[in-house]
């Protein structure tokens, strides 16, 4: 599987996805600048976290409108897999590719640890590796995840298996506990939690490769 | 002129920041404050002539990057300079 992971200025998990990303499809990810126009031909694209554009205005807001993410939309549109982690989730809302927004965490604070989640859907194409595993633990590390969405959009999402990720023990007064979620046709994921920092013995644990090897198997 | 935008958290979303502020406040002993929102105010100058057509040109802006308009309002005011 060939992938790409977006670089924008003030990306900070970029490294970190490409590393993910080589370890376990043992194929090294395209680097993509920000200011390209056209994305390679690629499988999956992997929009990383940190503080794009400093989080000026709102974070997410202004990498979503730079030229790589325009060609992103269109591909997406197609059915390009596309996973947002992080700095990546506020990214595609703000985007539009998925509803709802991102808002500083109730409890005001930065929060930075090891966070429980229950994996809600393991049908997507994110997530069948972890049919057998409902329960893991990744890292989080984040200011702005106070997910929001209005009634109408809550219960679509609900309705129609797209919340994959929830909270156990919310840490940022999330909607629902609501962690990651998926476009209506399922191709694009966004997610507060960091898979990619959670694929090695040594970073604590090793519950975000099942991600990674899901998306491969779909992607064949 | 000048376009001044407002942009605040929408009625009904949780503003941590204002009540927040609000708290802090009352430590003071400003006592009459019963609720505080926080938002932003951003001003562009433009080179428009013409009011109604900046006002919409700036709406467009709000729309398409300044709010987030699953989340926010935004008022704009159009300043007139000498």
């Amino acid at each position: 599987m060939q992938s790409a992971v977006i670089v924008f200025p003030a990306s900070n998990c970029d490294r970190d996805a490409a590393s993910a990303l080589e370890k376990i499809t043992g194929h090294k990810p395209l680097m993509v600048w920000h200011e390209e126009t056209t994305l390679p031909k690629v499988d999956f694209v992997v929009i990383p976290g940190g503080f794009s554009y400093g989080d000026y205005l709102r974070s997410g807001a202004i990498a979503a409108r730079s030229p790589i993410v325009r060609d992103i939309i269109k591909k997406a549109e197609k059915g390009l897999p596309v996973a947002g982690f992080c700095n990546g989730f506020q990214i595609l809302t703000e985007a539009g590719l998925l509803p709802g927004a991102l808002m500083r965490n109730k409890g005001l604070r930065f929060v930075c640890r090891p966070q429980k989640l229950q994996v809600v859907n393991t049908k997507s194409m994110f997530t069948t590796g972890y049919k057998d595993t409902p329960e893991i633990t990744v890292p989080i590390a984040h200011f702005d995840g106070n997910y929001y969405a209005d009634d109408d959009t809550l219960k679509l999402l609900k309705k129609s298996g797209r919340i994959l990720f929830k909270y156990i023990d919310n840490p940022n007064g999330s909607l629902n506990d609501i962690a990651g979620i998926c476009n209506k046709v399922g191709n694009v994921l966004g997610m507060m939690p960091h898979p990619e920092r959670s694929v090695d013995p040594l970073h604590g644990g090793t519950d975000g490769i099942a991600l990674f090897k899901s998306v491969m198997e779909a992607v064949g | 002129m000048k376009a001044i935008i407002h942009i605040g958290l929408k009625p009904g979303v949780l503003d941590p920041q204002g009540r927040t502020i609000a708290r802090s406040l009352a430590h003071m002993g400003f006592d009459s404050v019963t609720k505080a929102r926080q938002g932003k105010t951003i001003e562009l100058d433009l080179s428009s002539e013409d009011t109604e057509a900046a006002k919409l040109e700036v709406e467009k802006m709000c729309k398409q990057l300044l709010a987030n308009t699953v989340i926010e309002d935004y008022q704009i005011e159009i300043v007139e300079q000498d």
